[in-house]
């Protein structure tokens, strides 16, 4: 049990009780990350990059989907601004992970740089349940953070050794990313009742692909979505910006 | 630049562009202050969208014109769908997918 006064002067003390609570909590994305950053592993290393390549990204770079693209971007040999442009798109995303973080980590400390640092798809889902009762959110986000990005390390370095041992035919393996998009884009399509965006996202790839064709796709594709978005659904942004306008008569909008 | 180089340079642009991304809405919405309406619409249709994006990026070198046309990754991504809704397991979709279409491409369309 941790009473108000201990809570006050912990920095970063940590409990026996904290470290087995987040590491409890955590125990459903380390399957996740010890297999899908061994899937990653395997794939860098099917690209002939040893395992000291995934220990830096996992490290530095430190997100599953962008790290998987990276692997594309590495041996296709990708200038410098396209990377930095992929990464944008890929990872625009958590910028609105950090949006709904703000006031929660608002009040954090020293470590805070690395709490936002290692915010992840997985961990953010965690996180976002809320710390359990009689923990010290602090330690404990601090904590399932840390341990997330433990187990990524742990498994795509893993796959890099096993991957350049491995004597199997890979050939397919790279099909993971799609399988790990198609999650995302299934998820969000369940969770969200306005399907308008996703197909914004995927018409608008589409048509970009074919007009631009599969290496320079990417740039108009992102630009003609933000114009779509920004144009077809003023409707949702008037609704955003003025909550009291509730005219249900208008319902022939919403199809 | 050497390919080493070159390489090394490039995962430390991938880490900043992501890291500058996560630190963003802490640099620029400080503590109590109101988000816009339209960076919070943008931040509610925007994920959709690029996932949708990023899924047609996955499939840009498949030729529907071509032997198998395209047939394993349409296989493949239904199966990944289904299995998904069923479970609801990300790891079970991803892998059962995966394996699935290794075997397609491997065995069945070879």
């Amino acid at each position: 049990m941790i009473t108000k006064g201990q809570k006050e002067k912990t920095k970063l003390l940590l409990g026996k009780s904290d470290i087995r609570i987040a590491f409890l909590a955590s125990v459903p994305v380390m399957a996740g990350y010890l297999v899908l950053g061994a899937a990653f592993g395997i794939l860098l290393a099917d690209k002939g990059y040893s395992f000291w390549w995934a220990l830096l990204m996992s490290v530095v770079i430190y997100a599953g989907s962008m790290q998987f693209v990276a692997v594309n971007l590495l041996s296709g040999g990708a200038s410098l601004v396209s990377a930095a442009l992929m990464t944008l798109l890929v990872n625009a995303r958590h910028f609105i992970y950090g949006i709904s973080m703000l006031t929660r980590y608002q009040k954090k400390g020293r470590e805070k740089p690395y709490l936002i640092f290692a915010l992840t798809d997985e961990t953010y889902a965690l996180l976002c349940q809320g710390a359990p009762e009689g923990t010290n959110e602090r330690d404990y986000d601090f904590l399932v953070s840390l341990f997330d990005q433990i187990y990524w390390v742990i498994g795509s370095v893993t796959g890099a050794l096993i991957g350049s041992a491995l004597t199997i035919n890979t050939a397919g393996i790279d099909f993971a990313m799609t399988a790990l998009f198609v999650v995302i884009f299934t998820e969000q399509w369940e969770n969200t009742k306005n399907h308008r965006p996703a197909w914004i996202g995927v018409l608008s790839a589409v048509a970009c692909l074919l007009l631009f064709g599969p290496e320079r796709f990417l740039i108009p594709t992102m630009v003609l979505i933000v114009i779509l978005l920004l144009f077809l659904g003023r409707n949702d942004l008037r609704k955003e910006t003025s909550s009291a306008d509730q005219n249900k008569e208008k319902g022939g909008e919403t199809r | 630049m050497s390919m080493e180089l070159h390489s090394f340079l490039l995962v430390m642009v991938c880490g900043v562009v992501t890291a500058v991304l996560r630190a963003l809405p802490f640099l620029l919405f400080p503590a109590g202050k109101e988000t816009p309406p339209l960076i919070r619409y943008l931040s509610s249709v925007l994920p959709s969208a690029v996932m949708g994006m990023l899924v047609v990026y996955c499939l840009k070198s498949v030729s529907i014109i071509k032997a198998p046309h395209g047939l394993p990754e349409f296989l493949a991504i239904a199966a990944v769908v289904l299995v998904h809704k069923w479970k609801h397991n990300t790891l079970l979709s991803i892998l059962g997918g995966t394996l699935l279409y290794m075997v397609l491409v491997q065995v069945v369309f070879s």
